[in-house]
């Protein structure tokens, strides 16, 4: 079959600046995403009731406009993006809704009948697509970001110590003082103040990165930091530690040092910040877990689950490893296990649910498909031209994967539980608003990552004047 | 900024890795112990939708599901509380299921093989599928004999028909009331559980095949048998010293309450059996050698070996033997020898039965729901561990242990009984276990009997024989003894 002149890339490159925009690959990949959703919610409704519920004609007619606008708001605003990233949270997002879905169905044959959880997040799933396209609308260049990084720094850091300062009743659940609960709505502003804070970070490590890039002495083969330059890390643990202590949100304050670290080590491309990091990492483990008896009683049930069940801590954890064995290879199919049987299934252990229900296949394709996400994340970090854009994408795309590792590893007993959300799939709408917006801003630089140069860009200043890297893809 | 870039996208890729392999271990490696855990209430939630089938003895269910109007749709019921709990197990939200519960679950539950066509037809006629019936092989009135008998105390009565094997009497106390594990009231239920664990033993084992005790002279129908085997008759003459000093020790071994058995001089071993001489069969035991008396022991079960009846049964064993002073107090039941009531049963069954040992068993019968029985448990012999011979003057000297020895208190007017008793020390200053073995009528047996009172204090004769007096007198009434 091959003429002499098939290879699309040599006509492309023959034409001149030809670079396929792909968007008919995301609509493919969208509408297989949308008919995984409907199905999935027809074998609930037939297997938990044995009849289609009456709604949902009205849910797939909904769950499919919002992919088309979300689809067709890229095609004209984000035309180069990448097409894999909007249909994996489409993939996960109905998911989610499937079964979440199930699980209302669950609570409903109990005695006392509890709310619909489905309809609620199908309306925090609108207002995320919503905020994404705002987000793709307003901000048409990632790099005007980075000049509202200390603006974005202090609303972050407002969101992150709102709950702490609230008096309880409004903002304590369970233990963890990380919510604002007003009339009937409650938000945990934690999930936005993590994305305003990946942007000061990455603003403001482009600025600093060769001064915190100096080293100044070697100790045994290593070349540490000049002690002054520890102030930024620093300050970093030290706020992971105030949330600790006064939220007592072990998932946040382990996320956000997480990814300063990691950043930092991007953009200064020095191990030794990765090393700094895990020494404050582990003294801090050790402290919190000799004072708070919270943090000491998460280990220890993570330790020994069996041994505090079924009166103690390990209730939970023993009951999604029930869960994720029975389910063994194939789960119980949709609609068949007793995913319910895990407390709070919908939002923290819903992983669980999938686990049990489509068994390792579908928990592993679930993780896989996250995979996708984070791994087209830091593929745009790599291609994206600006240093900006590089720490921001990266900073953005590692969130996803350590909240991801953090809250399956703590689901599957592999890490201590944290309480974090399972991005996209579990119930709760900040968690899922804040993720479209993370998403938003990964398709606007996969964006520009992939579209062509324009002959003569506009310089955009950059905090500090820090000069603009440019690095071919 | 690239090269970190790419370790970083390595490093996701390396913990997305460990979170499936992991994934893995759990969904795969660990499956089936994660789904069969006893906690695991998800396969026992769904059996809750199903009625389950009864367990029957003698026409009554001593365990039924009932319907409910809350949101589970079946109630496991015991009608007769604490009686059969100790076979019956309980059916728990909690705590999973024990007992038959547990090890006949598959027909209980309906999804055993032989309820295959049943279950098909079930799927076709729209029928609510429902599980199997387990009819078993007790005898309500020795289970209350046994039962009147052992209240109050620790112990255990095991009866079994000798020619089948069959378990007409399993009793155990104390003993728990299974209605309250199987409510659908977790903190009634956890509330429950609590005040049973302070209990000291719990209620739940089953000191009739669960727990080991020395045996103490019930163990010299063994020896005897091993005398037998190796030539010697009940009036082979045996030394019968007052007390006897152990060989490499300094100890010596005395008999029951430091009293004389035929006043120091020899005596004959139908003798020495009626009134338990410990010093003439720890004399016999060393005479006769560690591999004969272990050989012995083994042929009739004690070789450590578990077994399921379905219940599983805990092996007993007669232990390590190390030196002639060992294998003199191993031989009267001392030492490291450890019994269930179980065994002691079946080492009478096994006289009783011309020698042949047949397997114990309690389920008689499967059936399905429309009551055609679809299974029926067929005697199996377990071993041979004495000929008809050895078997029927081993008959005559347990006999004279009723008519004229330790084991009176078992004596039926009219019937002929067999037994032997036993009392094991313990130590210093902890009363004696107390142990009757024997079986009924000794020319015709119908039944074979094992009483044991946990720390009775008095003697095997005393505590124990009156026990089985009244198992025996039950099942004989009932059965034209």
């Amino acid at each position: 079959m091959a003429g002499p002149s098939t290879d699309p890339r040599g006509a492309g490159a023959a034409a001149g600046t030809q670079v396929p925009k792909r968007r008919g690959t995301e609509a493919a990949l969208l509408a297989f995403s949308v008919l995984i959703t409907v199905v999935a919610q027809c074998i609930v409704d037939l297997t938990v009731t044995g009849s289609l519920s009456s709604e949902l004609a009205t849910f797939s007619a909904w769950i499919a406009g919002l992919w088309v606008v979300a689809h067709l708001v890229v095609r004209r605003l984000a035309p180069y993006a990448d097409p894999l990233l909007l249909p994996a949270v489409a993939l996960l997002v109905g998911l989610g809704l499937a079964v979440i879905h199930r699980l209302d169905l669950a609570g409903q044959q109990g005695e006392h009948v509890s709310r619909e959880d489905a309809p609620v997040q199908l309306l925090w799933a609108t207002l995320g697509v919503v905020l994404f396209v705002a987000i793709l609308a307003l901000v048409r260049d990632h790099r005007l970001l980075a000049r509202y990084a200390y603006t974005l720094a202090l609303v972050g850091l407002a969101l992150l110590a709102m709950p702490a300062v609230l008096p309880g009743s409004i903002s304590e659940v369970n233990g963890a003082k990380i919510w604002i609960r007003l009339a009937g709505f409650s938000i945990q502003p934690g999930e936005f103040a993590k994305i305003c804070l990946i942007v000061f970070f990455a603003a403001y490590l482009v600025d600093k990165r060769d001064v915190l890039a100096l080293a100044s002495r070697k100790v045994a083969g290593i070349e540490l930091p000049r002690g002054r330059d520890l102030g930024p890390v620093l300050m970093a643990w030290g706020i992971s530690i105030l949330v600790l202590v006064f939220e007592r949100d072990l998932g946040s304050s382990l996320l956000l040092f997480g990814i300063f670290v990691v950043m930092l080590y991007v953009a200064t491309e020095r191990a030794s910040w990765l090393l700094i990091g895990v020494v404050l990492f582990s003294g801090g483990s050790v402290i919190a877990y000799q004072i708070f008896a919270h943090v000491r009683e998460r280990v220890d049930t993570w330790l020994d689950p069996f041994g505090h069940y079924p009166n103690g801590g390990g209730y939970q954890l023993v009951q999604s490893l029930f869960g994720l064995g029975t389910g063994g290879l194939f789960g119980a199919g949709l609609g068949g296990g007793r995913p319910d049987q895990v407390p709070v299934a919908k939002s923290d252990f819903i992983a669980s649910a999938v686990g049990e229900e489509l068994g390792l296949f579908g928990l592993v394709a679930v993780i896989v498909v996250y995979l996708i996400l984070v791994e087209r994340g830091l593929r745009t970090s790599l291609i994206v031209r600006d240093a900006f854009g590089k720490l921001l994408a990266a900073g953005l795309a590692f969130a996803m994967a350590w909240q991801v590792f953090v809250v399956l590893g703590g689901v599957t007993g592999l890490l201590p539980l944290t309480g974090l959300t399972t991005p996209f799939l579990a119930y709760g709408g900040s968690s899922l608003v804040a993720n479209f917006a993370l998403v938003a801003l990964l398709v606007r630089m996969s964006d520009a990552a992939r579209r062509p140069a324009a002959p003569h860009p506009a310089p955009v200043p950059q905090l500090g004047e820090a000069p603009t890297e440019v690095v071919q893809p | 900024m690239n090269a970190p870039l790419r370790r970083v996208a390595i490093s996701v890729l390396v913990l997305f890795t460990l979170l499936i392999v992991n994934v893995n271990y759990i969904q795969v490696v660990r499956s089936d112990e994660l789904r069969n855990n006893a906690g695991n209430t998800r396969v026992l939630a769904e059996e809750y939708d199903r009625e389950r089938g009864s367990i029957v003895v003698g026409g009554d269910p001593i365990a039924v599901s009932v319907p409910t109007n809350d949101r589970l749709t079946y109630l496991r019921k015991y009608p007769q509380g604490d009686l059969y709990a100790g076979i019956t197990g309980y059916y728990s939200l909690v705590y999973g299921n024990t007992g038959l519960e547990r090890s006949e679950n598959d027909v209980l539950a309906g999804s055993d093989p032989r309820l295959f066509v049943r279950r098909l037809a079930d799927l076709f006629t729209g029928r609510d599928p429902a599980g199997g019936d387990v009819v078993l092989t007790l005898d309500p009135a020795v289970q209350k004999a046994a039962m009147a008998g052992i209240a109050g105390k620790t112990g255990a009565v095991v009866a079994l028909d000798p020619s089948t094997g069959a378990v007409l009497g399993m009793a155990s106390t104390p003993s728990f009331d299974p209605n309250q594990l199987s409510s659908h009231e977790p903190a009634k239920i956890r509330a429950y559980s609590a005040q049973l664990d302070k209990a000291d033993p719990d209620p739940r084992n089953n000191q009739a095949i669960g727990e080991r005790y020395p045996p103490g002279s019930v163990f010299k129908v063994i020896v005897s048998a091993a005398a037998l085997k190796a030539g010697y008759t009940p009036q082979s003459m045996l030394k019968a010293p007052n007390q006897l000093d152990l060989p490499g020790s300094t100890a010596t071994l005395k008999n029951f309450a430091g009293e004389s058995c035929n006043g120091g001089a020899d005596q004959s071993l139908i003798d020495a059996l009626t009134v338990s001489c410990n010093t003439a069969f720890a004399q016999l035991g060393m005479d006769l050698g560690e591999d004969k008396v272990r050989a012995m022991a083994e042929a009739f079960g004690m070789d450590g070996q578990s077994m399921d009846i379905p219940l599983r049964v805990t092996g007993s064993s007669v232990g390590g033997i190390d030196g002639k002073a060992a294998l003199a107090q191993t031989s009267i039941g001392q030492r490291d020898v450890v019994m269930t009531p179980m065994q002691a049963a079946m080492v009478a069954a096994a006289v009783a039965n011309d020698g042949r040992l047949m397997k114990p068993y309690l389920v008689d019968q499967v059936r399905a729901p429309d009551l055609t029985v679809i299974d029926r448990t067929k005697p199996k012999e377990f071993s041979t561990p004495i000929s008809a011979d050895i078997a029927n003057q081993l008959t005559t000297m347990m006999m004279s242990v009723v008519e004229n020895g330790s084991g009176k208190a078992a004596r039926i007017p009219g019937v002929q009984v067999a037994g032997k008793t036993g009392t094991a020390q313990i130590g210093k200053g902890i009363p004696d276990h107390n142990w009757f073995i024997g079986f009924a009528p000794a020319d015709h047996p119908k039944i074979a009997v094992a009483v044991f009172i946990k720390n009775g204090g008095g003697t095997g004769g005393g505590v124990a024989a009156p026990i089985a007096h009244d198992v025996l007198q039950a099942y004989l009434n009932g059965h034209g003894g």
